[in-house]
């Protein structure tokens, strides 16, 4: 039940900066999700040593911790790339293009969708609607929208965080 | 307000600050006009900003009040020129007016863009209009007067009876009366009941919730608050997904805002109700827009939906009566107290009352947020406000209802769109997305990306949904990729109405609708792709071929260096060719080849005379006689 992850972390570190965040929490179980939000903003994602902390102040098993963690697309089990590329695959997206968007972003890191590049910068993800249907095809890069993507789009907005014009 | 100069007096210039707008710099621009108004000394002149417009195809957009300018596609760099010629001197800036797609016409002014103009924006009211972040705009806009005019005179019951006799009916989709719904939670005793707003906002290709609780999240709060009245609830929650951070922002601030104030709390305007808002973030799961799944949410646990009843009405979250509505069906509610049941049940058809709110986007001129009368036909709603389909292209499909919804062919362009209407015709009113697609669109394809969609959003309970999607979308790709059998459409059929059958929530009991009603509206392109192995919309990328044409190239060797598979083959003043091998059918070489040329050609299930090897260009004169085929022409 333990997932896989890879990380520089070790297990006190992570039980030490997760104290901060558990402090302002009662421990009741519907406190788990925003828990969980909580630590993958400090973390990326959620070190195995954090769901450890996390099931036994809220009285869970580890393997209901994991179970919540496993079902919802927010949450990673492994280390994010520094940045996170999100390419839209909503319907306005799919039928203006996002297809050959995403394919463009996956040529040039050289990772498929899910993947993180071996440098650790780049994590490429799609997600399934953003709301931003009237620029389709959308991404975002680290939360900034980018609208109206093609893919000779894709080297301005990954090479020098170039905006939509 | 006294100006320095008398053209620029009493005016405010506002930027729209929604999702849309922001990604084209809207904030920047913002803060530009602010220091050039100020670097002029306009003393006259004050920089506000909204929430969405609804016309985020034409962002960032720009309003000039009271004259109501409206630019469209505003840059940093366009500030100078805006606040010079307009703001000092008086000039509207031409070149940035809207441009009517239909009649290429500049219109300066909002009221007279069609894509506005046709519109009866009743919930979309402050959108656009008052700054998201001050709550003194929204009272100015005659905000929270409803939850005053109930607190000082209306019991709940008479909430409840006004809610009903408007005839407003549940905009999540499935469209059941509000005012019953509350009625039957009222009607529960408990000690303790819970209100809910669902933003959970899932389907891809929608964001009407979105934009409303962007540009303006207060009459959520007050529609939340006066439902919460109704149904005797002293608690409530939003709950919100987490990829609407802006959404989640102004939420947060219009509930805190809105406690300082007294519309919130502890006996809420000196009377005796009192309610308490909480915020919880989704965390990226679809199937939690449904009620009971979302509850186990709130609750922490994974959310997978459970049998019904018991109603949430009678049991929900914590096992206690619950409401939850939709963020729009919400922000109705201050409107009809304010403006009474019959002004609301006057407008729209006999059993779908008021207006409904659709985002409209895809192959269509005027993409954004719309609002309009029942009743409407889908031609007034593609053509008049959407000006249609661009580029000269035709109509295919309008989707509606999301994953859940159906693809109505032309034929269906003059139905009314109400939900009954809708429903019979295979689709469904849903939540508010409308997909326009053209003759590029292929509908088998359209159907497999939702199928995609579904399949991984199943949440597993229920083994036809979990398992009868998986074997669909197998079905649908092989289809897609040029391997389907005439057997499959009928294993379609059946599949579909078996996992429709077999399913415990919407999710399930509707993922199919997509491919029935492509099946049923659509079939000759079902058959191209598994008869002819042809895919006409020229989409499925194994069932397209590009060409280069031997009488069109002139050997310049552009496609060649675009090409990211190294399957263009030539040299210098040599007809090129595709090695069909190593092509990946990106298009690139469709796009790049220059428009003198037009050498490149897609086609599907044909294939034009090109020869083997490059050939010098010079001698091509032989290939150039032999013809096309038209079909591969259209192409």
């Amino acid at each position: 039940m333990t997932p896989l992850v890879t990380d520089n972390l070790t297990d006190s570190e992570v039980a030490e900066k997760l104290k901060g965040i558990l402090s302002h929490h009662a421990g009741e179980r519907h406190e788990l999700i925003p828990i969980l939000q909580e630590t993958q903003q400090h973390f990326h994602y959620l070190p195995a040593a954090a769901i450890r902390e996390i099931a036994r102040f809220l009285n869970l098993t580890e393997s209901a911790v994991y179970g919540v963690s496993t079902f919802y697309a927010q949450f990673k089990l492994t280390p994010l790339g520094k940045k996170v590329i999100r390419v839209c695959r909503g319907t306005a997206c799919h039928v203006r293009g996002a297809g050959k968007v995403l394919g463009e972003i996956e040529k040039t890191l050289g990772v498929k969708a899910g993947g993180t590049t071996d440098d650790m910068e780049y994590t490429l993800e799609t997600v399934a609607c953003i709301g931003a249907c009237a620029l389709a095809p959308t991404m975002t890069v680290d939360g900034e929208t980018y609208g109206k993507m093609t893919p000779k789009r894709i080297t301005e907005v990954l090479g020098d965080g170039g905006k939509t014009g | 307000m006294t100006a320095e100069k008398p053209a620029s007096a009493g005016r405010t210039i506002y930027v729209c600050q929604g999702t849309g707008c922001v990604s084209g710099k809207s904030q920047q621009i913002t803060e530009a006009l602010s220091k050039a108004i100020a670097r002029q000394g306009l003393a006259g002149v004050k920089v506000d900003f909204t929430g969405c417009h609804g016309f985020c195809e034409q962002g960032p957009v720009v309003v000039v009040e009271p004259e109501g300018i409206f630019y469209a596609h505003v840059t940093v760099e366009d500030v100078p020129e805006i606040v010079t010629s307009h703001l000092r001197d008086g000039k509207p800036v031409t070149r940035l007016f809207y441009k009517d797609p239909v009649t290429g016409e500049a219109i300066p002014n909002h009221k007279d863009i069609k894509f506005y103009s046709k519109q009866q924006r009743i919930i979309l009211r402050n959108c656009g209009v008052i700054n998201p972040e001050k709550l003194e705009d929204y009272t100015a806009a005659g905000g929270y007067a409803s939850l005053k005019k109930i607190l000082q005179g209306l019991t709940p019951e008479q909430v409840i009876a006004e809610i009903k006799r408007s005839g407003l009916r549940g905009r999540g989709g499935a469209g059941f009366s509000t005012g019953t719904k509350w009625e039957l939670c009222r009607n529960v005793p408990g000690d303790q009941k819970y209100m809910i707003c669902n933003a959970d906002e899932g389907d891809p290709g929608a964001f009407m919730d979105r934009s409303i609780m962007e540009g303006d999240p207060y009459s959520v709060i007050e529609g939340l608050t006066i439902a919460a009245y109704a149904i005797g609830a002293s608690e409530g929650y939003v709950y919100i997904r987490a990829e609407y951070p802006l959404a989640v922002k102004r939420v947060r601030l219009a509930i805190q805002q809105a406690e300082k104030e007294g519309y919130l709390g502890q006996n809420i305007l000196g009377s005796n109700f009192s309610f308490a808002i909480h915020v919880k973030e989704g965390a990226g799961a679809f199937v939690c827009g449904e009620e009971t799944a979302l509850m186990a949410s709130i609750e922490g646990k994974r959310g997978m939906p459970r049998t019904r009843p018991p109603y949430p009405a009678v049991s929900g979250l914590w096992g206690k009566p619950t409401t939850i509505n939709n963020v729009k069906s919400l922000a109705y509610v201050p409107v009809i107290i304010a403006r009474g049941a019959d002004w609301y049940a006057g407008i729209g058809t006999d059993k779908s009352k008021g207006t409904c709110v659709f985002a409209l986007t895809g192959k269509i001129a005027n993409s954004g947020l719309i609002e309009v009368p029942m009743g409407i036909k889908l031609r007034e709603i593609i053509y008049e406000i959407g000006g249609g389909i661009p580029g000269g292209k035709k109509f295919k499909a309008v989707q509606t209802g999301g994953p859940s919804g159906g693809c109505l062919p032309e034929a269906y362009l003059d139905q009314s769109v109400d939900y009954e209407s809708l429903t019979a015709a295979g689709s469904m009113m849903g939540s508010g997305g409308m997909v326009v697609m053209d003759e590029e669109t292929c509908m088998v394809d359209v159907a497999r990306y939702f199928l995609s969609f579904t399949q991984a959003e199943s949440c597993g309970k229920c083994v036809p949904c979990r398992i009868g999607t998986k074997q669909m979308l197998d079905i649908l790709e092989r289809i897609c990729g040029g391997e389907g059998v005439k057997e499959d459409i009928a294993l379609l059929q059946r599949l579909g109405e078996e996992i429709k059958a077999g399913s415990l929530c919407a999710l399930g009991q509707t993922a199919p609708n997509p491919v029935l009603t492509t099946l049923r509206y659509f079939m000759d392109e079902y058959k191209a792709h598994i008869e002819e192995k042809r895919c006409p919309a020229g989409v499925c990328p194994k069932l397209i071929h590009y060409y280069i044409l031997p009488d069109k190239c002139e050997g310049c060797g552009i496609c060649a260096r675009e090409c990211p598979a190294g399957a263009v083959v030539g040299g210098k003043r040599m007809v090129h060719i595709i090695d069909q091998e190593k092509c990946v059918k990106c298009g690139n070489c469709l796009e790049i080849c220059p428009e003198k040329f037009s050498a490149i050609v897609k086609v599907s299930g044909e294939k034009p005379d090109v020869p083997d090897k490059p050939i010098p260009v010079k001698a091509k004169t032989k290939a150039a006689e032999t013809k096309l085929p038209d079909t591969a022409a259209e192409l």
